[in-house]
């Protein structure tokens, strides 16, 4: 369910398989800066990742409402939560099934990032409408955190 | 109903992709159900590429099931109730991409 003000703008990200090890870091950067920008956000990801999280921000700082993926995709089917932004990470098929699945449950913005080794070969795999950022990242974020910055506009 | 991790199954296809395990549920099976991502299937909300191939083959329930880190499999298992359930909701037996 979008929270409870009307004023606030709602982001989830959907996080896979951590394997990839740039997924963390950027995605507590985003984290960051989505909350910086007035959003409320929620992180929907595997167990491992949810692990990972609560290891790296003890004090949910960056990341601290957080759903396990399963969950929060029944809970779309369900309509019982929904979201403004989706921004979901994706560096193998299994990350493109997902995306298709909340393409699917979600009407609204759908950011995709394909990273990792494959990121460039996942292109051809994406047959729905969303923005997506393509950068082919395994341990530095740098450039994901460029094109993420170019596509959100944080206000200074 | 049963739980996907509490199924008595078989798994076909593992580490496949998505598109690999629809064109073998299409490939080996004659009675096809098109389901939407989200369907509930065996307590848990499928997750995939619309439009998503179920097969039936008597009471045997052929399905994908994707994990983040594992890719797609897919799963043969036994479920009358199940099978039943798929065959009276009136889903789609053609392919409509959308």
């Amino acid at each position: 369910m979008t929270e409870d003000t009307n004023k606030q703008e709602h982001a989830t990200l959907f996080l896979g398989c951590p394997e990839v090890p740039v997924q963390m870091g950027i995605s507590l950067y985003l984290s960051y800066r989505l909350k910086k920008s007035g959003r409320l956000v929620t992180i929907a990801a595997n167990p491992s990742v949810i692990k990972l999280a609560r290891v790296a921000d003890p004090e949910r700082h960056y990341m601290d409402k957080m759903i396990d993926l399963d969950r929060c995709i029944g809970d779309f089917a369900e309509k019982t939560r929904s979201t403004d932004i989706a921004i979901l990470f994706a560096h193998n098929d299994a990350g493109i099934t997902y995306a298709a699945t909340v393409r699917y449950l979600h009407p609204g913005r759908l950011v995709l990032v394909l990273f990792g080794h494959h990121a460039e070969e996942l292109v051809s795999s994406v047959d729905f409408p969303c923005e997506m950022i393509v950068e082919k990242a395994v341990h530095d974020p740098a450039g994901l955190k460029k094109k993420l910055d170019e596509v959100f506009q944080w206000p200074a | 109903m049963a739980c996907v991790e509490d199924l008595n199954k078989e798994i076909v296809l593992s580490g496949a992709s998505f598109k690999e395990a629809r064109e073998y549920v299409e490939a080996h099976c004659i009675e096809i159900y098109y389901v939407e991502p989200g369907f509930r299937l065996f307590e848990k909300h499928i997750i995939g590429i619309p439009p998503i191939a179920i097969g039936l083959d008597g009471d045997m329930v052929l399905f994908p099931f994707t994990k983040p880190c594992y890719g797609t499999f897919l799963i043969r298992a036994e479920h009358a109730e199940e099978a039943a359930r798929l065959r009276s909701l009136g889903l789609k037996t053609t392919k409509e991409k959308k």
